[in-house]
C-alpha cells in the first residue's frame, strides 16, 4: 500500500516523455515546403529532424539535357528571390569556359542588376523576419520597394521575377530611358523606406527581445556546415566572394562587410541591413561609372552571342552565325570550370563540365542554402518553439535552391 | 588576387607535400583554368583530405562542395567524386577527383572532417547510388525513401514517364 | 452629396441580386444571396511552393492588394478555407500532401492552380515532378504563366468568384460531382 502513495506523490524518475510535432511540409509559418519533425519537452525543442525534397525538380538532370542558354531559365529558378544573381552566376561561369572578357561597362552594368537583385532579396527575408517577430506593418512598406525593383527589371528585359536577364557574353538589349529614369528614382528615393524599415525594427524592444540570442552559431561551428554568405558574415567570419575572388568588377567598388559578433537572428537581421545599404551605395557607384548614351551591351562574340534578328536576314555572317548558335554547332571547349558568386545566400557556385557537346556534360549547382541548412537541427536545439520559426526565417531558406 | 603563377604555385606546393607522404595516391593532376585539380586513388582519399584540412600550411579548412560524376564509357572507373576545399584566409582552392568501378561503389565518409558533407554525401548516394561507408544516416534525402533508381546516373531517362499527351514527331525524334 | 461621395471613391459595393423589393422586405432566392455572400469572402489557402508563392505575395503586398476582393485573410487551416491556392511547382513526394490538405477542406471548396508548373509541371517535364495537380485533385481555375503577373492572379480569382456566385446549391450533390470525387479516389 505504502509503495502505491509514494509512487503518486513522488513519481519515479523516468524517462521524459517528448511530444512529438511535425512541423511542416506545409506549415504556414514555414514559408515554404520544409518539414521538421521535432521532438518537444513542452514548448523546448529538445531534438529536430529536416526533411527535404519536397519540390525537387531535378535541375542538375535537366540541366545535362538542354543547350547552355536554355540553362538559364533553370538557374531563375533556384533562388527564386533574387534570380538576375543566379543568371549572372551561370553567364559568367560559360564566359569562363570560352574565356571570354567583358566590357567594363557590361560589367558595370551586371553588379547594377546584381545589387538591385540583392537588395530585393534581403527586403524578403528582413520583412519576413518581421512579419514573423508580429511585426507585418513593415513588410507593407518596404515591399512597395521591391515592386519598384520589379518594375526596372521589367523595362530591362520583360520579366517580373523569373527574370533570364543577359546572355552569355553581355545583355540581349540596351537599357532604354526608362530604365535610367526608374534606376535615378531608385538611388534618389530608396534610402527614405529603407531607414523607415529600420526605424521601426532596428531598435523595437519587442524585436529585439524576441530576436538577440535566437538560434545562434559560432563562427568555427558555421564553417564546419559551410556556410557562406550573409549568415556566416552574422557568424563573425568576413568571408566574401566579391571581395576574395572579385568577378564582374567588383575590384572597381568601394564597399565594406558587415560582420556581427553572436551568428543570431538580430545579426544576421542586421548583416543583411547593413548588406542593403553597401548594394545601395554600390549601385549608385557603377551608375556613375557608366556612360548612358554608349550603345555597348555586349562583348564581341559572334560565336555565342546571338546577332540581331535585321542582320541575319540581309547578312551572311549573321545568318551562319545565328545557325550555328540555334543548331549547337559552335565549338566549347573541353573543360571543366568552377565559378562562384556571391548570390543572396551566398557562395553560389557552378561546376560545369563540359566534353565539347551542346549540353554541360555535368553541372553541379552548389546551392547555399541546401548547405546551411543542415545546421538548423543543431541551432534550434534548447530553444522555443516560436523561436525555432524565426531562426529558419532569419537564415532565409528559399525552397528551390534547397531541393534544386 | 590569385593569378596563374599563384595557381601553378599552389598546385606545385600541394603536389610535392602529397607527393612526400602519400605518393602512391596520385593518378595525376593538373591546372583546370584556375583551379588545381588532383586525380587521386580512393584508398586513401579520407587521409588525404584529413591531411590536407590539418597541415598547418596548407589548412583547407572549408569544404566548398562535393558532387558526384557518372562516365558510363571510363571502364573500371564509371563513377567518380569531386570535393572542392578553400582555406579562405590565404584564398587556396584546390578540386580533388576519385574515380570508383561500377560494382564497387564504395568510398569513405569525411563528415568526421566536415559537418556540412553530411547532406551533400546523402545527395550524391540519391543522385548516383555511391555509398558513403561510415556515414552516420546514409538514407535518400531528395527523392523518396522507397524509390529505386538513382536519377542523376547517364542512362536515367529525364522525362516522366507516366504523360500521354507528348507525341514524338513533334519534337523530332 | 452621397453621390459625390460615390463618385470620388474607388470603392464600389456589391450590387443586390434581382429580387422583389418593397417597403420594409427584399425577397430573392437564397441561393442568389448565398451566392453574393460567398463571393465576396472567400478564405483563401495558398499553397505556396516556389516561385509563384513569390509573386503570391506581391499579390497580397500594398500594391496590388488582394484585399479589395475580400480575400485578404488567408486561412492556413483548411478546414476554415474555401479556397486552395495551389502555387508552385508539386513535386511527386508533395502529392499525397496536396490530396491530404484538399480533403481537410469542408465543402464548398474550390481549387485554383497558379503558374504552369501546378498546372501541367511546366518546364520540369522530370521524374520527379507531378506533371499537373489535377492527376491528384480537381482543379477549378488554372493561371498561366510562370509566374503569372498579379494581375493574372487577380483575374484568377475573379473567375473563382464568378464560379462560387453561380454555382447551384445543388452541385456538390449531384450524381455528377460525385463521379467527379470519385474519379481522384476522394470521398
Amino acid at each position: 500500500m505504502s509503495e502505491t502513495t509514494e509512487n503518486i506523490n513522488h513519481p519515479v524518475a523516468e524517462e521524459k516523455e517528448y511530444t512529438t510535432l511535425n512541423l511542416g511540409p506545409t506549415h504556414p509559418a514555414t514559408h515554404g515546403i520544409f518539414q521538421n519533425v521535432l521532438k518537444l519537452d513542452g514548448e523546448k525543442v529538445m531534438h529536430a529532424e529536416s526533411t527535404l525534397g519536397y519540390i525537387h525538380r531535378a535541375f542538375e538532370k535537366i540541366a545535362e539535357h538542354r543547350p547552355y542558354n536554355q540553362i538559364t531559365p533553370l538557374t531563375d529558378r533556384l533562388n527564386y528571390c533574387s534570380s538576375p544573381l543566379n543568371n549572372m552566376g551561370w553567364h559568367m561561369t560559360v564566359e569562363k569556359l570560352i574565356k571570354v572578357k567583358l566590357p567594363k561597362r557590361v560589367e558595370y552594368m551586371r553588379v547594377i542588376v546584381m545589387e538591385l537583385s540583392r537588395i530585393a532579396d534581403h527586403i524578403i527575408c528582413n520583412s519576413i523576419i518581421g512579419v514573423d517577430t508580429g511585426a507585418l506593418t513593415p513588410y507593407f512598406y518596404v515591399f512597395e520597394w521591391r515592386e519598384f525593383i520589379y518594375e526596372i527589371f521589367e523595362e530591362m528585359c520583360g520579366a517580373r521575377l523569373t527574370t533570364n536577364i543577359g546572355r552569355v557574353g553581355g545583355f540581349e538589349r540596351n537599357w532604354n530611358e526608362k530604365v535610367w529614369q526608374k534606376l535615378d528614382h531608385f538611388a534618389k528615393e530608396f534610402h527614405k523606406c529603407l531607414t523607415e524599415f529600420e526605424n521601426l525594427l532596428k531598435r523595437n524592444r519587442i524585436f529585439m527581445d524576441r530576436t538577440i540570442g535566437v538560434g545562434p552559431i559560432a563562427g568555427d561551428r558555421a564553417l564546419e556546415y559551410g556556410f557562406t554568405g550573409p549568415n556566416l558574415r552574422a557568424a563573425g567570419v568576413d568571408y566574401d566572394v566579391r571581395v576574395m575572388n572579385p568577378y564582374s568588377s567588383y575590384e572597381d567598388f568601394d564597399f565594406i562587410i558587415p560582420l556581427g559578433t553572436n551568428g543570431d537572428t538580430y545579426d544576421r537581421f542586421m548583416v543583411r541591413e547593413q548588406e542593403m545599404w553597401e548594394s545601395y551605395s554600390i549601385i549608385k557607384q557603377a551608375m556613375g561609372k557608366i556612360d548612358r548614351k554608349e550603345n555597348l551591351f555586349h562583348a564581341e562574340v559572334p560565336e555565342f552571342y546571338l546577332p540581331p534578328k535585321e542582320d541575319v536576314y540581309n547578312k551572311m555572317e549573321a545568318l551562319i552565325y545565328h545557325f550555328k548558335i540555334v543548331m549547337g554547332e559552335t565549338d566549347v571547349p573541353v573543360g571543366e570550370v568552377y565559378h562562384s558568386i556571391e548570390a543572396g545566400n551566398g557562395e553560389l557556385g557552378f561546376y560545369l563540365i563540359s566534353d565539347g557537346g551542346r549540353q554541360p556534360y555535368r553541372l553541379h549547382f552548389r546551392r547555399p542554402c541546401f548547405i546551411y541548412y543542415q545546421a538548423y537541427p543543431e541551432m534550434i536545439k534548447g530553444g522555443m518553439l516560436s523561436d525555432a520559426i524565426l531562426t529558419m526565417s532569419s537564415m532565409n531558406v528559399i525552397a528551390g535552391e534547397l531541393d534544386a | 588576387m590569385t593569378t596563374e603563377e599563384n595557381i601553378k604555385s599552389l598546385h606545385d606546393t600541394v603536389l610535392a607535400k602529397l607527393k612526400e607522404n602519400f605518393s602512391d595516391a596520385i593518378v595525376s593532376s593538373d591546372v583546370e583554368y584556375d583551379f588545381p585539380v588532383f586525380i587521386l586513388k580512393r584508398e586513401h582519399i579520407y587521409d588525404i583530405l584529413k591531411f590536407l584540412k590539418e597541415d598547418a600550411e596548407l589548412n583547407f579548412h572549408f569544404l566548398t562542395s562535393m558532387c558526384g560524376l557518372h562516365y558510363p564509357d571510363q571502364k573500371g572507373k564509371e563513377f567518380g567524386v569531386m570535393y572542392q576545399l578553400h582555406n579562405m584566409p590565404k584564398n587556396f582552392r584546390i578540386r580533388i577527383k576519385t574515380f570508383l568501378p561500377g560494382n564497387d561503389l564504395h568510398i569513405p565518409t569525411v563528415t568526421s572532417l566536415w559537418a556540412t558533407a553530411n547532406w551533400m554525401e546523402r545527395q550524391e548516394f540519391d543522385f548516383f547510388g555511391i555509398i558513403f561507408k561510415g556515414h552516420p544516416n546514409l538514407k535518400r534525402i531528395l527523392n523518396l525513401d522507397n524509390a529505386t533508381f538513382h536519377p542523376m546516373r547517364k542512362e536515367f531517362p529525364l522525362e516522366d514517364g507516366t504523360r500521354e499527351d507528348k507525341n514524338d514527331s513533334m519534337f523530332g525524334r | 452629396m452621397a453621390e459625390e461621395e460615390k463618385k470620388r471613391s474607388k470603392l464600389e459595393i456589391s450590387q443586390s441580386p434581382a429580387g422583389l423589393e418593397g417597403p420594409g422586405f427584399f425577397a430573392t432566392s437564397l441561393e442568389k444571396a448565398v451566392g453574393l455572400a460567398r463571393k465576396n469572402s472567400i478564405w483563401p489557402l495558398p499553397f505556396a511552393t516556389s516561385c509563384c508563392g513569390i509573386e503570391f505575395m506581391a499579390t497580397a503586398a500594398a500594391t496590388y492588394d488582394l484585399g479589395r476582393f475580400g480575400s485578404e485573410r488567408l486561412s492556413f487551416s483548411p478546414r476554415q478555407a474555401d479556397l486552395l491556392m495551389v502555387m508552385g511547382t508539386i513535386s511527386k513526394k508533395m502529392g499525397p500532401v496536396l490530396k491530404h490538405v484538399y480533403e481537410q477542406m469542408a465543402e464548398p471548396r474550390w481549387v485554383l492552380s497558379m503558374g504552369a508548373c501546378a498546372s501541367s509541371g511546366g518546364i520540369f517535364d522530370t521524374y520527379s515532378v507531378l506533371q499537373g495537380i489535377d492527376r491528384v485533385i480537381p482543379v477549378d481555375v488554372y493561371i498561366p504563366g510562370c509566374p503569372p503577373r498579379p494581375e493574372q492572379v487577380i483575374d484568377g480569382l475573379l473567375q473563382i468568384q464568378r464560379l462560387v456566385e453561380t454555382e447551384s446549391f445543388r452541385r456538390r450533390d449531384s450524381q455528377e460531382y460525385k463521379d467527379l470525387m470519385n474519379k481522384y479516389g476522394i470521398e
